[in-house]
């Protein structure tokens, strides 16, 4: 009997952080191509601010600031743990990197329970809603919940982070899966980490598309945009041929 | 010098009746679509008053349009800074609210109510919400309305008017109006493609037509803001802006755009204009007294050899450099300088122009003039009170500067403030007036023509050719319209094969919103 309770957990845990992982990036890869080349069109972020502004402030400020923190403060340590590590050493930046994150957790909730409490009481805003724009509130209510709840319960989280959860991505990433140590998890780490391989599922379906394609060129690019079908200088001179290009804005 | 076309457009106001059938060709052909309805890419003002969306014009409120700095000039509410830090919020957004909550009414219940013992009515719906709605606000709400304290007196061009002198213009008897009719200036300095964060707006370097590629929109709605004439608009449907496109569809098959070719009051013309492009940057960072001088001197003259020696240089056509020789709206902005750009202030430098409105022509004198009066025809009517018309002075028209529109208030409009410079345009525009009234009827002595034509720098040539272009353009005189010589860009947006079976905009997905 216990060998079959063994067995069954092997294999969720196989499922949940070997297949899922895979599963999550072909899909994620795979499908924000198709996306962006078939329905470009969709492509947008979304907004809509247009129906109802004032809500959306004390929703959607705190939720993006805090998500993009925390979203960096991961990846931070997945690329540079031994960084992390280093900086942890000392006990007393070890608080101040978890305290600060745990707020932006915090700010996160109140913007997502601002988002949610809009999306279902303004009337416009429910018009423009959809089921799936429900699905990332709440799957994003997960993340940040669990979230939380490990930094709380299982402290010092950027730490244990950096040596244990890193590697782990590291060897799925490096398709050399090695689970031995997440499997030993709780059950809520766990489900949080499922919660990020489900989220990168639904990029390419959702409004979470937009995400991918922040404006950052806007920052080095000129103000002003002139777009000419053809090369103007040479349409006139006789001795050139013009290719036929695809214009820029087609 | 790097020579570029514009089409441009003129708008003449004496002529604009307020009819609003320019709105509404353009809203058939173009807006008449799920989250576009409250879109009006064409609109059609009562001035004095607030506009559509309210108070557009108040940049405290809105933000829109470039400031100048120490060196040049930046977005006011936009910009790389703000607009990326503002991304998940833009404060300076207009909601729906601010332009109006479109409606429609449930005309079935007209037909399908039960028996009752009342009349069944047609209750207003809302077009987002497909809920009841109380109308408070529709596209021209305020049409007509001069004087209302809710409307006219709300006027942002009233703000710097001493308080008599707007009393004066809000008394019932001497009360006056006219249309403004609005569409996307096409600028030369726009603000909209300036604040796009994805870079989705773009101008057409053959013609100057300003779009918004829906293909990279993204929704950062920075446009909405930047633009000071509001006219970039969110679509809360499909998460895109967008905004007028000049029917570019019509032009480059050589019809003038819908809102021009359905003008009832015949106001309106489009031409070429050629430019400096070199000069962009330093027009529009100009002192403010001097935006409308820097602006015109961008435009160059098509006839000049060495103008059109650099604009082939520049690849431009010559169907186009024809064309610019004979644009009408060349003529009226540069040769008689009659046209003036709305709001120059916001240093988008538009390329849509207006000829500001002299009506109503006759003006109230401050003081009954006896003698006059006495000379009058005993039918005449002899008016004692001094606010009504006078019909009794020598002047036919009254004067100018007793308009009942005081000049600071058109300056607000078309000159940033500068009396001066419309005070010339409205004398140019009555010694036409005069001059044709000493032609026509023959009551105006000659000297008393000549003086008023050499003092606003016409001759009677001009006058005529003015006159003729005002009063007896045909279509082909109002639209001088370029060849877009698809023969070289091939297509001059896309392959029309790839487009085939579909509609509209050449959506190639329904154009739902975003999943
Ligand atoms: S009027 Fe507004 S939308 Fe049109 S080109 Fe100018 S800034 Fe852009
Ligand atoms: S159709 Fe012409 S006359 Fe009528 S409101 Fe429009 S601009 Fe004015």
């Amino acid at each position: 009997m216990n060998a079959f309770i063994d067995n069954l957990l092997n294999t969720t845990n196989n499922f949940f952080l070997i297949g899922l992982p895979y599963i999550a990036l072909v899909v994620c890869v795979v499908g924000t191509i198709w996306r962006y080349r078939s329905t470009k069109f969709k492509v947008s972020s979304l907004s809509s601010q247009f129906l109802e502004g004032k809500t959306l402030f004390w929703g959607s400020v705190p939720f993006h600031w805090g998500i993009l923190i925390l979203f960096c403060g991961h990846l931070i340590g997945v690329i540079f743990p031994r960084g992390v590590l280093l900086w942890n050493s000392h006990p007393l930046r070890l608080i101040i990197i978890e305290t600060s994150a745990f707020i932006f957790a915090i700010a996160v909730l109140i913007g997502l329970i601002n988002l949610l409490y809009r999306r279902i009481t303004n009337p416009r805003v429910r018009v423009v809603t959809n089921a799936m724009d429900i699905s990332i509130l709440a799957i994003l209510l997960i993340q940040v919940v669990t979230g939380l709840w490990i930094a709380y319960f299982f402290r010092w989280g950027s730490s244990w982070f950096a040596s244990v959860v890193t590697p782990y991505l590291w060897s799925i990433l490096t398709l050399q899966p090695d689970i031995s140590a997440v499997s030993a998890f709780p059950w809520v780490i766990k489900l949080h980490i499922i919660g990020a391989y489900v989220m990168l599922i639904i990029i390419p379906f959702s409004r979470l598309i937009h995400f991918l394609v922040p404006p950052l060129d806007y920052i080095w690019r000129p103000h002003q945009l002139v777009f000419w079908n053809w090369s103007r200088r040479k349409i006139r001179d006789d001795n050139s041929t013009w290719s036929l290009k695809r214009p820029k804005n087609n | 010098m790097d020579v570029r076309a514009q089409i441009s457009m003129v708008f003449h106001l004496d002529k604009c009746i307020g009819c609003h059938t320019c709105s509404i060709a353009c809203k058939n052909i173009w807006t008449d679509r799920k989250g576009a309805e409250y879109q009006w890419w064409n609109n059609v003002e009562t001035k004095p008053g607030t506009g559509y969306p309210t108070k557009w014009e108040d940049q405290d409120i809105y933000k829109g349009g470039w400031e100048k700095n120490d060196k040049s000039i930046n977005l006011r509410g936009a910009g790389k800074k703000k607009s990326l830090l503002n991304i998940f919020h833009n404060p300076h957004l207009p909601v729906i609210d601010d332009y109006y909550e479109p409606f429609t009414y449930r005309y079935l219940d007209l037909i399908e109510s039960p028996a009752m013992d009342d009349q069944p009515t047609a209750r207003p719906v809302s077009l987002i919400t497909g809920k009841p709605i109380d109308i408070k606000m529709g596209p021209n709400w305020d049409d007509d309305l001069s004087g209302t304290p809710d409307y006219a007196r709300k006027d942002p061009n009233l703000r710097d008017l001493p308080p008599a002198v707007q009393e004066a213009m809000f008394q019932l008897e001497r009360m006056a109006f006219f249309y403004l009719p609005r569409i996307c200036n096409h600028c030369l300095n726009p603000a909209c493609v300036a604040s796009c964060p994805s870079g989705a707006i773009y101008k057409r370097g053959e013609d100057g037509i300003v779009l918004i590629n829906q293909q990279v929109c993204r929704a950062w709605r920075m446009c909405v803001t930047a633009c000071p004439y509001k006219k970039s608009y969110y679509n809360w449907h499909t998460g895109k802006s967008e905004k007028c496109i000049l029917c570019y569809p019509r032009l480059e098959a050589g019809y003038a755009p819908a809102c021009m070719h359905s003008c009832v009051g015949r106001i309106r013309y489009l031409g070429v204009l050629l430019y400096d492009a070199d000069q962009i940057e330093t027009a529009a960072s100009e002192d403010t007294s001097k935006l409308v001088e820097s602006q015109l001197n961008m435009l160059l003259d098509p006839n000049d050899p060495e103008v059109i020696k650099a604009a082939k240089a520049s690849g431009i056509s010559d169907s186009t450099i024809k064309s610019a020789q004979d644009s009408p709206t060349y003529r009226f902005v540069k040769e008689w300088g009659l046209a003036l750009p709305l709001h120059p202030e916001f240093r988008t430098l538009p390329m849509l122009f207006y000829v500001p409105p002299l009506l109503p022509v006759m003006a109230s004198l401050g003081v009954q003039d006896k003698e006059q009066g006495d000379k009058l025809d005993p039918i005449a009517k002899f008016w004692n009170d001094d606010w009504l018309y006078d019909t009794s002075t020598d002047n036919l028209w009254g004067t100018i500067e007793e308009a009942r529109f005081p000049l600071k208030y058109m300056a607000n409009l078309f000159t940033a403030g500068d009396e001066e410079k419309i005070k010339d345009v409205l004398k140019k525009l009555m010694a036409v007036r005069i001059h044709r009234r000493g032609v026509t009827v023959g009551d105006i002595p000659a000297e008393k023509v000549q003086k008023a034509l050499s003092e606003a720098g016409l001759n009677a040539e001009m006058a005529d050719s003015i006159y003729k272009l005002t009063s007896l353009a045909k279509f082909d005189d109002r639209f001088v319209i370029p060849p877009a010589h698809r023969e070289q860009a091939i297509e001059m947006l896309e392959f029309t094969g790839d487009t085939k079976g579909s509609t509209g905009f050449g959506f190639r997905q329904k154009p739902e919103r975003g999943l």
